[in-house]
């Protein structure tokens, strides 16, 4: 086992045990804040997949936006501090059942698939990738459309967002 | 119109009064008694006229009245059907014509015509009385007119249209027709007060017994149609096949004319109520008076002994003067035992008519012996003078009630029987004509020698049976002769003689004269007619007068039988048993007073309980044939066959039908059928409820249950595409 | 070294982990939280795929940023649904929201 593995394994056991105990908390604040525990494995992990922008970016936009954002809905969207009863619903079962299906789906899918126990391959050198990332994000060959498609995109949620629990005076 | 045409018609006049009373002149009672009475005399005249001429033919037996047609057709022959009047028919014809005249004249008296309506007077029952209030005031009980006096006239106009069809008639057949016309008239007249009980069951009984002869009768008349192919009596007695009929063995050890005569003889022993069917007869006096003098005494049961006379030949086919055959021993016997029998019996009769119902019964023993030995002449001369006294006698009966019923209405004292003869008494001196036409009848039927026809008769049938040698027969028929002549003194004694018995007695009153002129006419018969059948060798008086009527009626059969010889020993015995009968019977009773009982009671004690109760024959048939025939009406037929196993059947049909249906209906029709209608509409119903919670609004359901599909599906796919 | 096996286990179990959450969870924030949980497999799939395909075509992470943004964005709108859903009818339990019916 080497050094990489180690990691790995680590990483894994930190997101795979946040999320379970996001998905299985009572408590919502805590959930949110399990939620920033994965969060922070999945950007761990990016650096193990030398997407370090993505790891970046990850922290700032996910835990820094969107993390906070849910800890804002839990609060506006408690009553006197509830948090009692039960925090899985009726069918929980038949979604674990679901769930369990579909993990052992994906990965009888994948174990089908040749490529599977591939192993990594080396960074070419000389590639930037940070620098490739920028360059394809905004030329016009290759991804701006969809870079600026996807702004429109948040634009149209924010105004969504606002219209849509907009109070009226 | 020939003589043949003539007989054809003397049958018509009674059927067709019978028809015009029923159909239109019931309401009137004069009008339809004098159809019924012109109708009788109109029979009657033709009768005379063919009698007339009768005498006039000589060999009358060679060339008789014949005349037939053919009737039915059988096969490539005719069944005909016909009328013949020879000697002994002509003899039968006279009396009957004179008889039933006499009768239908008597019942207009009989029925109190001209008498007002009773007070509450029903249908169905004898009349009670009407009250008439005289011109000082005073109310009085009068006799009052039957309410059914239409109807009875009808009845007997069918009555007598059955016996001139017996008489005529050429072949077994109408002749069984005409017999069995008269059980029926005899079931209604005697039936004829319906509203009483008792003259409902004598009906019923007379009917069944004499049917019982009757069926006998028929078998006989099957047996001889099988045996020659003919009813005709010219046929049948012709030589040839009463040879035939002698030789060929039957049943029994008896030849085939021996069997066929004992079978018709059955039917006469019915009809003429010999023993043992008897029971019926006495029953009968439940019917007015002229009913059991025409029925019971000169007609119908003289018919029985006439078929007997009839069949002679056939029934001494094989008889050759020496022993007697089986057949005629069996007749014999029974006309012997039954003249002792019943004279036994109406010693200790109280009810005037019952005494004369036994003695009916006896005298017609009498002439059963006499012809079952071979007496044919003494037989069919006993026949005619019986019918001549035994009505006179039973309508000088009515006569005598009509009298006391007038007393006990005046009385107003109804607890008396006025036929009771212990309640009678002294009635010479209020009902004469009454008085001196009964004894007259009743010297008649004892026997008093020279005066009586009745003696002539006797007499010539004791001196045949002795002559011939049947000295069994002889010495019965001579007890039976005293016993005869001892209760008809009884009767008269206890009727007319000494004082009377009752207040109704002491007002009785002498009847009307459309019923004493018949008295007196045939009064005039019982004396004289005896006349005619002196025998030659009678002492002194024989000879003086040719024995018409042995020459007449004797010529009837292929041979004329000789007159036996005269003997002492039966005249002497007929005239101490007539004599001596008379003297005693006198001796005994002439001077019984007030509610005294009979004399002989004592004496005989217990025996004379015996003889009262009839010797419990009565009760004995109750008990043997009544109860088990009822008991197989009522309850194996009706209860247990009818009810139980037909209505059973019905039922049992009924129930597993309806059962059916219910099965049908609850386990097919309504869960099956109506419930596959319902199932549609319900499962459709039922389908969307269940599906339609699919639809929660809730978004987890909607996720959950689209990843389910799409796992199945997916699977399925993946099996069928990847795998397979 | 670390096959990449490993990595899309990882993710699928991520996944799967997500997908519970969403379709067993009572509060309708939790269920949003589920959702990004599956977003998060997601990209590290694509991330994977990236790095153990061809490190040089750069695609493969474009498409992790634009996942990115329209979490976020989804995120966004989605909160503010749950805000008002909570405003109208009181409630943030998924199973009382059920007006998505006839």
């Amino acid at each position: 086992m080497d050094f990489m593995q180690i990691i790995f394994l680590l990483c894994a056991a930190l997101i795979l045990g946040a999320a379970l105990m996001v998905v299985t908390t009572r408590n919502m604040i805590h959930a949110a804040l399990w939620l920033i525990a994965t969060l922070f494995g999945v950007a761990v992990l990016y650096v193990l997949l030398n997407a370090g922008f993505l790891a970046v970016v990850q922290v700032v936009i996910y835990i820094g936006a969107i993390a906070i954002l849910f800890i804002f809905a839990v609060m506006l969207t408690r009553r006197e501090m509830r948090d009692q009863g039960p925090q899985l619903n009726k069918g929980w079962w038949m979604a674990g059942l679901i769930s369990l299906l579909s993990f052992s789906g994906l990965f009888m899918l994948f174990t089908n698939w040749s490529g599977f126990r591939r192993t990594m391959v080396e960074i070419p050198a000389g590639l930037d990738t940070l620098k490739e990332l920028g360059l394809a994000l905004v030329s016009p060959n290759a991804f701006v459309v969809p870079f600026e498609v996807a702004s429109v995109l948040l634009l149209a949620a924010l105004i969504g967002a606002v219209y849509v629990s907009f109070r009226g005076k | 119109m020939t003589i043949e045409m003539l007989i054809w018609l003397i049958p018509l006049p009674p059927l067709l009064a019978f028809f015009l009373i029923i159909l239109f002149t019931n309401k009137n009672k004069a009008l339809s008694h004098w159809v019924a009475v012109g109708a009788a005399a109109l029979s009657w005249l033709g009768s005379m006229i063919v009698f007339m001429r009768a005498l006039k033919v000589e060999h009358l037996s060679q060339h008789p009245f014949h005349s037939s047609i053919n009737w039915l057709p059988t096969a490539d022959t005719w069944f005909k059907i016909g009328i013949l009047i020879d000697p002994v028919g002509a003899a039968t014809l006279f009396f009957v014509a004179w008889t039933i005249f006499m009768i239908f004249v008597y019942s207009v008296g009989y029925q109190n015509f001209g008498q007002p309506e009773g007070d509450h007077d029903i249908k169905g029952l004898p009349p009670h009385g009407a009250t008439v209030i005289d011109p000082n005031g005073h109310k009085h009980k009068v006799p009052s007119v039957e309410p059914m006096y239409s109807r009875f006239f009808a009845f007997l106009g069918l009555f007598a249209c059955g016996m001139y069809t017996l008489v005529v008639s050429d072949n077994l057949l109408t002749m069984f027709i005409g017999w069995e016309i008269m059980g029926l008239c005899s079931y209604l007249l005697i039936g004829f007060w319906y509203g009483k009980e008792s003259a409902r069951n004598a009906a019923i009984k007379a009917f069944m017994t004499t049917r019982i002869g009757d069926v006998f009768m028929l078998l006989g008349i099957a047996f001889l149609y099988t045996a020659t192919g003919t009813l005709s009596f010219r046929t049948i007695f012709s030589e040839e096949v009463l040879k035939a009929l002698a030789t060929t063995p039957a049943f029994f050890g008896l030849s085939t004319a021996g069997a066929i005569g004992l079978l018709l003889f059955i039917g006469t022993v019915g009809k003429s109520a010999q023993w043992p069917l008897h029971v019926w007869l006495p029953d009968a006096m439940e019917g007015p008076t002229p009913v059991s003098a025409m029925i019971h005494a000169a007609t119908m049961v003289s018919a029985g002994v006439y078929a007997v006379i009839r069949m002679f030949p056939l029934i001494t086919a094989d008889f050759s003067g020496h022993g007697l055959t089986p057949t005629m021993s069996i007749i014999a016997f029974i006309g012997a035992f039954t003249a002792l029998f019943a004279a036994t019996i109406a010693v200790a009769q109280n009810d005037i008519k019952r005494v004369l119902a036994y003695s009916t019964i006896s005298q017609l023993g009498y002439m059963i012996a006499a012809l079952g030995i071979g007496a044919y002449v003494a037989g069919a001369f006993h026949l005619v003078t019986h019918a001549f006294f035994k009505a006179l006698l039973f309508l000088g009966s009515g006569s005598v009630i009509h009298g006391m019923e007038h007393g006990v209405l005046h009385t107003g004292d109804h607890n008396i029987d006025p036929q009771d003869m212990f309640n009678m008494g002294g009635l010479r001196r209020k009902m004469p004509i009454t008085f001196w036409t009964f004894l007259i009848g009743g010297f008649a039927l004892s026997g008093f020698p020279i005066l009586t026809a009745g003696f002539w008769s006797k007499d010539e049938i004791l001196a045949d049976a002795f002559g011939h040698g049947h000295l069994v027969v002889f010495i019965v028929l001579a007890l039976a002769a005293l016993l005869t002549a001892f209760y008809t003194m009884r009767q008269i004694s206890l009727t007319f003689l000494g004082e009377p018995r009752s207040k109704a007695a002491e007002h009785a009153q002498e009847t009307p004269w459309t019923m004493t002129v018949p008295l007196i006419i045939l009064a005039v018969f019982a004396i004289s007619y005896g006349w005619v059948g002196i025998p030659e060798h009678f002492p002194i008086i024989g000879g003086l007068i040719p024995n018409w009527f042995h020459e007449f009626v004797g010529s009837t059969l292929a041979e004329i039988p000789e007159g036996v010889g005269f003997n002492i020993v039966p005249l002497i015995t007929s005239l101490c048993v007539a004599l001596g009968g008379l003297f005693l019977g006198w001796l005994v009773y002439h001077n019984v007073k007030t509610g005294a009982i009979d004399p002989f009671k004592k004496p005989l004690g217990p025996i004379h309980t015996l003889l009262k109760k009839k010797y419990y024959f009565d009760e004995i048939y109750d008990f043997l044939f009544v109860k088990p025939a009822y008991w197989i009406a009522e309850t194996l037929v009706s209860k247990w066959m009818d009810n139980g196993v037909i209505d059973g059947i019905l039922h049992g049909i009924a129930w597993a039908g309806s059962h059916l249906g219910t099965l049908l209906r609850n386990y097919i029709d309504a869960p099956v059928v109506n419930g596959f209608g319902d199932l549609v509409g319900e499962g459709t119903k039922k389908i969307g409820a269940s599906i339609r919670p699919i639809q929660s609004g809730r978004i987890q359901n909607y996720m959950l249950t689209s990843l389910v599909v799409l796992i199945v599906v997916g699977g399925l796919l993946y099996y069928l595409l990847v795998l397979a | 070294m670390v096959p990449l096996s490993w990595y899309l286990t990882l993710s699928a179990a991520l996944f799967s982990i997500g997908l519970f959450g969403v379709l067993a969870r009572r509060n309708a924030v939790a269920i949003l939280l589920g959702i990004e949980l599956m977003l998060n497999a997601v990209n590290i799939n694509l991330v994977a795929f990236w790095r153990y395909g061809d490190p040089a075509m750069i695609t493969g992470q474009v498409f992790a940023i634009i996942v990115f943004a329209v979490a976020a964005a989804e995120v966004a709108v989605g909160l503010a649904l749950i805000i008002s859903v909570y405003r109208n009818r009181n409630t943030v339990i998924a199973n009382d929201i059920d007006m998505l019916k006839w």
